[in-house]
């Protein structure tokens, strides 16, 4: 279960972060990635990993946000500004200009992984 | 062509109204405008003038846009008093020496406040109140005094009286006539008028002349009447008519009335036809207008007599008016005092309310000629409609002024009104108009309709019948406002409410199954959270609901701007033990919060991490603190005055009911934040009418107050009910909150609840105090769920490693969010600005 748009990117190593029911449905959690904080996020649809860093309130944030969908399109909203992030680009539905990196993240034995180059 | 020179002298309401209507058909195409100003600025809404001493600034009271004059180059000579006009030269000339010439000049010069000769009337310690000036040197002089005298009962003795009364003097008024408004009311009227001013706290002396001001040290002492009697004041504010400054047309040889007034035609032309004469200094037919709407009428027949078509003229207006008083409704118009031959009379006084209501019918008992209303103005509007448009009156003309019984009473409403009924007398709205452009415009709201038409932007008279209006076609064009959650429910607030509460849904996966689509957002979730919160009372953080929450929920704490969160104990009440505030005190220090006192009598402590919390929670709870609610959409303070245990003016004890019904609500959740004070007497140090739902202590009990707030756009709360026993009040308190949780838009404080409320304040009462749907039992049964359910939300989270687990910045680490820092402030410690964190980021890199 990997998004489409990091599939090219290449994994080399799969960090463990947590259990999969740590995460509870429809809500997300930050991971330190190696120096990287990571918001991973499970929905019904699937898991998703984006920067934790919300751009607008420049605060790291975005784990504790409201996670939906607009039109079915997985996403969270800061829990400070309230700007919505594509959870499947991370793009931001507000300011089509920011763009929020995505991580690969997949499932595996019950373990929530992030993939690292 | 040069253009010609059209030159206004006074720039007063009505002067700017002339410049104004001018430039709208164009004039500046033909015309250089050019205005003399004596005060020291721009026209202001002298209408609204008593609103400077209740907090409005002279900019708020501005009618004239910044920038305005400039843009249409109207030359503004200001604090320049025109002291001259030659008609032979065709000039104005000005106190600082200013000479203009004219081709055509516009007298708008208003008029004075009439002092009667009284030996001492300029003692000092003597105002008359016209000007802001007027208002700046009473309320200076107000402070050092503690008793004011009123010279004069009319409309404005009145609204003066209620000014002095607000500064906190002891007030009176006195009257040369046996009643008070003579001019307005008739003797039945103006006895019920008396015992109202009365029960405001403004004691009234009628048919009182007086002869003399007594000074001491040459500052009012007191004032001796000719019946012999005296009655001893600090300061004097005489409002005992008008004049018309006619003096600058009277030197020139321009016709002037006996008693004063330029005379004018219908053209309102003077007797020079290139000068002209418009509001309280000009005379017609003998009379002289005082109020704002005809002078607003003569401004616009002007305007379009020298710069546009001409074709209308000024033919009399007319003279009803309302009374502006907070708390009494007066109210005159047409024929009030029957005197169209024939004329027929009904009148109803009901002594114990204080009311008394007056219709003049024509021979025929077929049209409405006038009538006169003392302490319910209320339908006001709809009958003065109904007298200027000739509507036919129903067959017993008094059902229009008998109380309404539910469903029963007979109205007139707006929807009978022909198009050209004027709703805005004073800016000449009619009805075709406000239709036209709710039309044109698809207007859905109030604000917009009245920037778009002016209607009710001059006295604000008329906006319940604008209001009504904007409903009504609303309506017609069948606009259901759409109100709808989200994308993911089409179901309103309110629906999704009953639903819940209807078929027991317990969660949100349940009901967005059954009633909804998608996933969901943080619009939906948050709001179906605090309703099943409102409706079942389980703890918010439990499985089922904890992701629906937004961070201050989820957390039980503010986030505040760098991911850190702040904490609000609950003080109820605002009383806290020395020793609990220590204990406040060494948490904060032990773990390096900033601290400081809310707005709402309790203390925050700032900058806790989200790891910090629990332990934080730890302490105050063993300290006796429980969860504040600051964070959620709950009841958050109630805050108190020290009332009678300390205060020497108390007459009930007012922190300790605060307490009381601070912890009967507290953890309440409902559409927005709930607030609350209690004040111990009715100097109301609590503040309790800006609040959602305020208490003010009465000899008698409690009076209840609902539906205020602070914030963007203030509002005063509105009586519900008063000298309540505490019994009845809870109860009261019970039903308004239920009614309200179970009926409010998301996110809609209590006020604008109010306003949308259909029937407002009266529907309420009597949802409330009547119980006219018959819910109150249930409501009452609901809140009484709600209190019984109660438990401090950081108790039950500390007792649950399952939810505590949750308070960890990173899911695989014990770590700190690394980004966080922190600067000294005044010894306490507070997140970097931008510009200090690079600096402090370039320190750690180093
Ligand atoms: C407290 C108060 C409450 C009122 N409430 C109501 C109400 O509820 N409803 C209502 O209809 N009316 C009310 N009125 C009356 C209303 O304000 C007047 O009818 C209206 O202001 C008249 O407008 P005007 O332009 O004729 O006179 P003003 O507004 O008085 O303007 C005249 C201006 O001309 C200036 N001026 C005079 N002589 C010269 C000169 N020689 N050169 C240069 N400038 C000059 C004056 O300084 C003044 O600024 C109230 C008045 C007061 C004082
Ligand atoms: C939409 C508008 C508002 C927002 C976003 C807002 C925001 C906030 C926030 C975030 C806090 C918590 C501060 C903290 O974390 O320590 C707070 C507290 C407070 N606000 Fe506002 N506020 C709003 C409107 C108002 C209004 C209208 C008033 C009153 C007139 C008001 C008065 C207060 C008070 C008194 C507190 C302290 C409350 C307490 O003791 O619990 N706020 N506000
Ligand atoms: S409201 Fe009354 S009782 Fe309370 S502090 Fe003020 S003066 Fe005293
Ligand atoms: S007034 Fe503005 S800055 Fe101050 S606490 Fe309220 S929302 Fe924040």
């Amino acid at each position: 279960m990997v998004s489409a748009s990091v599939e090219s990117q290449t994994v080399n190593q799969w960090i463990t972060v947590c259990q999969l029911e740590q995460i509870l449905l429809n809500s997300g959690v930050c991971a330190l990635v190696v120096d990287k904080q990571i918001a991973v996020f499970r929905t019904a649809a699937g898991i998703y990993a984006i920067d934790n860093y919300d751009p607008f309130s420049k605060a790291y944030v975005l784990s504790r946000g409201l996670v939906g969908d607009r039109n079915g399109i997985p996403k969270v909203a800061s829990p400070i500004y309230k700007q919505n992030f594509n959870l499947q680009t991370g793009e931001c539905f507000d300011d089509p200009t920011v763009q929020l990196s995505v991580y690969p993240v997949r499932v595996a034995d019950g373990q929530v992984q992030v993939g690292i180059a | 062509m040069a253009k010609k020179n059209l030159v206004v002298v006074g720039n007063g309401m009505v002067g700017h109204k002339f410049l104004q209507k001018s430039i709208e058909i164009g004039a500046t195409q033909d015309w250089n405008l050019i205005t003399f100003c004596e005060e020291p600025r721009l026209a202001y809404d002298r209408v609204n003038l008593s609103g400077y001493f209740s907090g409005q600034s002279a900019a708020d009271l501005s009618l004239v846009e910044p920038g305005f004059y400039d843009q249409h180059g109207v030359k503004v000579y200001l604090g320049d008093k025109a002291t001259k006009i030659d008609r032979a030269a065709k000039k104005v000339i000005s106190a600082q020496g200013a000479e203009v010439e004219f081709d055509r000049l516009v007298i708008a010069t208003g008029s004075y406040p009439f002092v009667p000769p009284i030996a001492g009337k300029d003692t000092e310690g003597t105002f008359v109140y016209r000007t802001i000036e007027d208002l700046e040197a009473m309320s200076a002089y107000a402070e050092q005094a503690k008793v004011g005298v009123v010279v004069g009962g009319g409309l404005l003795g009145l609204e003066c009286a209620n000014a002095l009364k607000n500064m906190g003097l002891t007030t009176h008024v006195v009257e040369f006539a046996p009643r008070l408004m003579p001019l307005q009311v008739d003797e039945l009227g103006g006895n019920i008028l008396k015992d109202q001013i009365q029960a405001l706290g403004v004691t009234v002396h009628t048919s009182k002349s007086t002869t003399e001001i007594v000074s001491v040290d040459g500052r009012v002492q007191k004032m001796v009447f000719a019946d012999g009697s005296e009655l001893f004041t600090d300061m004097i504010v005489f409002s005992a008519g008008i004049r018309p400054r006619d003096e600058i047309a009277k030197e020139c040889g321009l016709t002037v009335g006996d008693r004063g007034g330029i005379v004018i035609n219908e053209q309102c032309q003077t007797s020079d036809p290139h000068v002209y004469a418009i509001g309280e200094c000009a005379l017609h037919e003998g009379k002289i207008y005082g109020l704002v709407a005809p002078g607003y009428t003569m401004a616009t027949i002007a305007a379009e007599q020298i710069c546009g078509d001409g074709n209308n003229t000024f033919g009399g207006a007319d003279m009803s008016t309302k009374l502006k008083l907070m708390g009494v409704d007066v109210a005159s118009f047409g024929d009030a005092f029957g005197q169209t031959p024939g004329a027929k009379v009904v009148g109803i006084t009901d002594s114990i309310k204080g009311t008394y209501k007056k219709l003049v019918v024509d021979a025929t008992g077929k049209h409405l000629l006038g009538g006169m209303l003392v302490g319910d103005a209320s339908t006001y509007g709809n009958l003065l409609q109904i007298s200027q448009n000739q509507i036919v009156l129903p067959p017993n003309p008094e059902d229009l002024i008998l109380p309404a019984k539910s469903g029963a009473s007979t109205s007139l409403g707006v929807d009978s009104f022909p198009d050209s009924a004027q709703i805005c007398s004073c800016n000449n709205v009619t009805k075709g108009d406000i239709c036209a452009a709710i039309q044109a415009d698809n207007i859905t709201d109030i604000g917009t309709l009245k920037k778009c038409t002016t209607a009710g932007t001059g006295c604000g008279g008329c906006v319940p019948l604008v209001t009504d209006l904007l409903k009504l076609e609303m309506k017609k064009a069948g606009l259901e406002v759409k109100n709808n959650l989200c994308e993911h429910f089409d179901h309103s607030r309110q629906e999704l409410y009953s639903l819940v509460r209807l078929e027991k849904i317990m969660t949100f996966t349940d009901l967005l199954a059954k009633h909804g689509k998608g996933q969901g957002c943080e619009i939906c979730k948050p709001a179906i959270g605090s309703i099943l919160a409102s409706a079942w009372n389980e703890q918010i953080l439990n499985p089922a609901h904890v992701t629906l929450q937004d961070t201050n929920d989820a957390f039980l704490a503010n986030i505040q701007k760098d991911g850190t969160y702040s904490v609000i104990p609950r003080i109820p009440g605002g009383e806290v033990t020395p020793v609990a505030l220590i204990a406040l005190g060494e948490v904060a220090r032990d773990f390096g919060l900033y601290t400081k006192i809310t707005g709402g009598q309790r203390i925050d402590l700032l900058g806790a991490r989200v790891d910090q919390l629990p332990a934080i929670w730890q302490r105050l709870i063993a300290a006796g603190f429980e969860s504040g609610h600051a964070y959620g959409k709950a009841l958050r303070t109630v805050k108190s005055c020290v009332g009678s245990t300390w205060c020497r003016f108390g007459v009930q004890d007012s922190t300790t009911l605060a307490i009381v019904v601070e912890e009967r609500y507290r953890g309440l959740r409902a559409p927005h934040k709930l607030k609350s004070a209690v004040s111990g007497c009715t100097r109301e140090c609590a503040e309790a009418q800006s609040k959602d739902f305020g208490i003010i202590a009465t000899e008698q009990g409690w009076n209840l107050y609902v539906c205020g707030n602070g914030g963007m756009k203030p509002q005063h709360a509105q009586l519900l009910a008063s000298d309540l026993d505490q019994e009845t009040l809870i109860k009261y308190i019970d039903r308004f909150l239920m009614f309200y949780i179970q009926t409010a838009n998301r996110l809609e404080r209590t006020a604008t609840w109010l306003n949308k409320l259909e029937g407002g304040m009266d529907y309420l009462k009597a949802v409330v105090i009547d119980d006219c749907l018959g819910i109150a039992d249930r409501l009452e049964a609901e809140m009484a769920h709600q209190v019984a359910t109660y438990q401090c939300e950081w108790q039950n989270t500390l007792a649950d490693p399952q939810k505590l687990a949750r308070f960890n910045h990173f899911v695989n680490s014990p770590e700190p969010d690394p980004s966080l820092l922190r600067v000294e402030e005044r010894g306490q410690a507070r997140p970097p600005y931008a510009h200090e964190r690079e600096v402090l980021m370039a320190i750690q890199n180093r």
